[in-house]
């Protein structure tokens, strides 16, 4: 069933764009835009990106113009570190008409290298943008959503059942962002909550290391439930902090993302943690990664936000030490075990 | 373009406003209720409501027969559920007493503008002023008035009013500013007509007509009358239904986005959602017609070195500890004689107040060019219409312009901050109480109020010292444009701390700042202090003291 008059548009040829084009392929024609010369010339030949094979209704352009033309509702699907620059240059072209939904999990830093973290560094929240913030900030744009989720784009791809939540304070941005994504092994949830939506959906890439790490250890089931449990009441906590509600941090795209990340063994963030525990120089792996995990910024940017804010955020520290500071990983996992935290949920009944 | 005053509209076709006002007003009811539609639950709130205010709280300005008319409404209302009625019929029923309650109050709040009367009472403001300063001038010091006091010479407006001017002819102004004293609505509609603009429509409070004389005057200048008593869910949907019409129609109106008077002394950092609202939902309803009119929001932040009301509205701050309770609000421009008492001291010397209008912006918070056109921040012009869109064509959507209206109270309190004029006196408050607070060991705001004479003295260099390191800062966030400086910053800090020191909260009974006998810096009121202090409040200027 294709909607003849409406064209979605997706940003960016990785994986998970394609992906999601294909998504929404299956509800409407899709226009994909992308300046990646060698993608364009894939998709023209009918070839797959990235290892997907788009479906045919997904055309591609590299032409701003036409695409905003075009598309009045655009998903952005970007790595976080050329996001602002992308909006940015989309810009001039868009209008008060449009509607932006994005699928980016991570922070931009603006104004701030993240090289220049280190232990002592503080970090206020304002300076840590969340990929809404930066389409407001750039854009003439008011009506912003994002979709997030366990969304490993392989079981995607495959048509596997997969679910995932769209957040946005506007209904008409959930409502359209449902319209185009919702199939029927694609569940659509929604949320108010954006900005708390893409924190945790951020921050799970931290216990997505830990988990990795403590599979390398060697340690089993149990002990990774109780990492999750535990990740989890450190991602509330800091989210409460920040000033977010804990509800979306208990849905799919929190509690929800974060067991998928933790249990899989493809992500990035995994392999890291894995790599580490098994004795691999931290120097060495980070320079050798030719995509460096976003955990490890992550880990970085929760380590200034807690020194600004001064909050304990044992699991995200710990990691810090360990990636930067040279403490051994056996050294880390048993502090964090004899951490002298007894309560069970607490993060939800204290006052922060 | 317009040939006359957009106001004026409210007296010429009053009987169409007032009948458009009752539609759209049930209309929103409407939309509220759950479906089989009933208005019972709203008109038995409403009754019970009014009844209930009436025999509590009634006020002078209040007409006589009211009770009378709330009692037949009662029996009316208890007639339609006794009675064998079809439910077409029992609708029928409640529509009708719905829409003759809508437009009871949308008369009682429309008041009567004239040009003639506005052009007389704008003549009579000045006039009445001095005559008071006149009548002081045998009883006072003589000598003490060898000025001729105008209120013209008191008040200083900053803004770009030709932009103002040319936007009147463009579409229809909405002017936002922050409200600190009950004489805020006297003073704009003065200060507007400074500027040269026509009248605005403004809402002001009721119980401010409980008093004659300044009943009289915002009568005249374009006030339609609010009432905060009125709780229930007509009224609330009336008010909003009101401001909406008005704005729609092309009539420039004002009102406190702030809903009340700052309690704290501080600008205000949460706006009300539902007039705000009302500005919004005028803009879409305005592109759902032909004429398009597009709705400019002109910001304004009143800084005044004095607030007659500041020590009854800290206290009641103070009382209320963050817990909201419904306050009995009395006016507090008791008679003729606190009036006139007001007024002389606020003319009488140094008490100057400053207007600073910032730069227009539309609904969405983008600024306004010279064309009238929204220009985003990259520079590029917006046609603010499409925000309105869905599946290409503008669609009715409340909770998308509730969120539209968070989004422009933001860009509202930011631009307070920004537009803000800092005065002397609200710098050597910042300062002292910065001061004091910082060397009290477990400072605790409320035992602070009962301290002592010396507890609280600054020794005066220090205190010229910590006013030099605010000045710095406060010259570069000026620079960035996070604040405005009063002239007086051009001087020395000494100049500055004189002129601060003698117009803090000026005429308070217990002084706010003043130099002590051995020549310290002291205060006789912690409370007042910490109301005049606030105004610096939420800049980050605390680290530098």
């Amino acid at each position: 069933m294709s909607d003849q008059r409406k064209i979605y548009g997706v940003m960016g040829a990785g994986s998970f764009g394609s992906v999601v084009a294909n998504l929404i392929s299956k509800n409407a024609d899709v226009l994909l835009y992308t300046t990646r010369q060698d993608a364009l010339i894939n998709i023209e030949k009918g070839k797959p990106i990235k290892g997907v094979m788009l479906n045919k209704n997904v055309k591609a352009t590299n032409d701003a113009a036409l695409f905003t033309k075009t598309c009045k509702v655009i998903f952005p699907v970007l790595r976080s570190k050329d996001f602002r620059a992308k909006i940015k240059h989309l810009a001039k072209h868009l209008t008060s008409e449009h509607i932006i939904i994005h699928g980016t999990k991570g922070f931009d830093l603006l104004e701030t290298n993240v090289d220049e973290i280190d232990k002592d560094f503080a970090l206020d929240r304002s300076s840590v943008h969340t990929m809404s913030e930066v389409i407001l900030e750039e854009t003439c744009i008011k009506r912003v959503g994002c979709f997030s989720g366990p969304n490993l784009s392989s079981e995607i791809n495959q048509g596997q059942l997969a679910g995932t939540v769209i957040a946005s304070s506007f209904q008409q941005v959930q409502l359209e962002g449902k319209k185009a994504l919702m199939s029927e092994n694609f569940k659509v949830f929604f949320n108010d909550d954006i900005k708390g939506v893409e924190f945790t959906g951020v921050l799970k890439n931290i216990m997505a290391i830990a988990s990795g790490a403590i599979h390398g250890l060697g340690y089993g089931e149990n002990a990774k439930a109780m990492l999750i449990s535990r990740g989890l009441a450190e991602m509330v906590w800091m989210g409460r902090i920040l000033g977010f509600s804990p509800n979306a941090f208990l849905g799919i795209a929190g509690i929800g993302d974060l067991v998928a990340t933790c249990s899989s063994e493809k992500s990035r963030n995994f392999t890291l943690g894995y790599n580490i525990s098994k004795g691999k120089k931290v120097e060495k792996i980070l320079s050798s990664m030719t995509d460096v995990a976003e955990g490890v910024g992550t880990v970085k940017v929760i380590h200034a936000l807690a020194n600004k804010y001064k909050f304990r955020a044992p699991i995200s520290q710990t990691l810090f030490k360990i990636l930067f500071e040279q403490m051994p990983i056996k050294e880390g996992i048993d502090y964090l075990m004899h951490f002298p935290l007894i309560k069970d949920v607490e993060f939800l009944k204290s006052e922060v | 373009m317009k040939n006359d005053w957009p106001i004026l509209q409210l007296t010429d076709q009053q009987e169409a406003f007032i009948g458009q006002v009752v539609l759209e007003s049930l209309q929103d009811l409407k939309s509220q209720l759950k479906k089989p539609i009933s208005y019972k639950d709203v008109l038995e709130k409403t009754v019970y409501k009014e009844r209930g205010r009436i025999k509590k709280n009634p006020w002078k300005v209040d007409p006589e027969d009211e009770a009378k008319i709330w009692s037949a409404y009662k029996a009316r209302l208890a007639k339609f559920y006794t009675s064998d009625l079809s439910s077409d019929e029992l609708l029928e029923k409640e529509e009708a007493l719905a829409k003759q309650i809508i437009g009871g109050y949308a008369r009682e709040m429309i008041g009567n503008f004239n040009k003639q009367a506005y052009q007389r009472a704008i003549r009579v403001v000045p006039l009445f002023l001095n005559r008071i300063l006149n009548g002081f001038q045998g009883r006072f010091l003589t000598g003490f008035f060898k000025k001729n006091y105008r209120l013209r010479d008191k008040i200083r407006l900053h803004g770009d009013f030709e932009l103002y001017k040319s936007l009147d002819q463009k579409g229809t102004i909405v002017l936002l500013p922050t409200h600190f004293t009950n004489l805020d609505s006297m003073l704009i509609g003065f200060a507007t007509y400074l500027t040269g603009l026509p009248p605005f429509l403004y809402g002001a409070g009721l119980n401010l007509f409980n008093n004659k004389i300044v009943g009289y005057f915002i009568d005249k200048l374009g006030a339609y009358k609010l009432d905060r008593r009125k709780k229930n869910p007509l009224y609330l949907t009336t008010l909003k239904t009101f401001s909406r019409v008005a704005i729609s129609r092309g009539v420039h109106t004002l009102f406190f986005p702030g809903g009340t008077r700052s309690r704290t002394g501080a600008l205000e950092n949460k706006l009300k959602m539902g007039l705000l609202g009302t500005v919004l939902e005028a803009q879409r309803n305005n592109y759902l017609k032909t004429e398009q009119t597009k709705i400019f929001i002109i910001p304004l932040v009143v800084s005044y070195h004095f607030v007659l009301e500041a020590p009854a509205l800290i206290r009641q701050h103070l009382k209320r500890e963050g817990k909201e309770k419904l306050y009995l609000e009395k006016s507090p421009f008791g008679g003729f004689r606190n009036v006139t008492r007001f007024l002389y001291k606020f003319l009488s010397k140094g008490s100057d107040i400053v207007l600073s209008y910032g730069t227009p912006i539309d609904v969405f918070g983008h600024q306004i060019n010279n064309k009238g056109e929204s220009i985003d921040q990259n520079g590029q012009i917006v046609d603010i219409q499409k925000y309105f869109f869905d599946q290409g064509k503008i669609s009715n959507d409340n909770q998308r312009e509730a969120e539209y209206t968070k989004m422009l109270a933001e860009k509202l309190i930011e631009i307070y901050k920004k537009e803000n004029i800092v005065l002397s006196s609200h710098l050597v408050a910042f300062t002292a109480f910065q001061i004091i607070k910082k060397r009290t060991k477990d400072f605790d705001l409320f035992n602070m109020m009962k301290i002592d004479e010396d507890t609280t003295a600054i020794s005066y260099d220090l205190f010229t010292h910590k006013i030099e390191q605010l000045i710095d800062q406060m010259q570069k966030m000026s620079k960035a444009k996070e604040l405005k400086l009063d002239e007086i910053f051009k001087y020395s800090a000494e100049q500055i701390i004189d002129q601060g020191l003698n117009n803090v909260g000026l005429y308070h009974s217990k002084k706010v700042l003043y130099k002590d006998r051995l020549g310290r810096i002291n205060t006789d009121n912690m409370n007042t202090l910490y109301f005049y202090h606030n105004r610096l409040s939420g800049y980050n200027l605390e680290i530098h003291v």
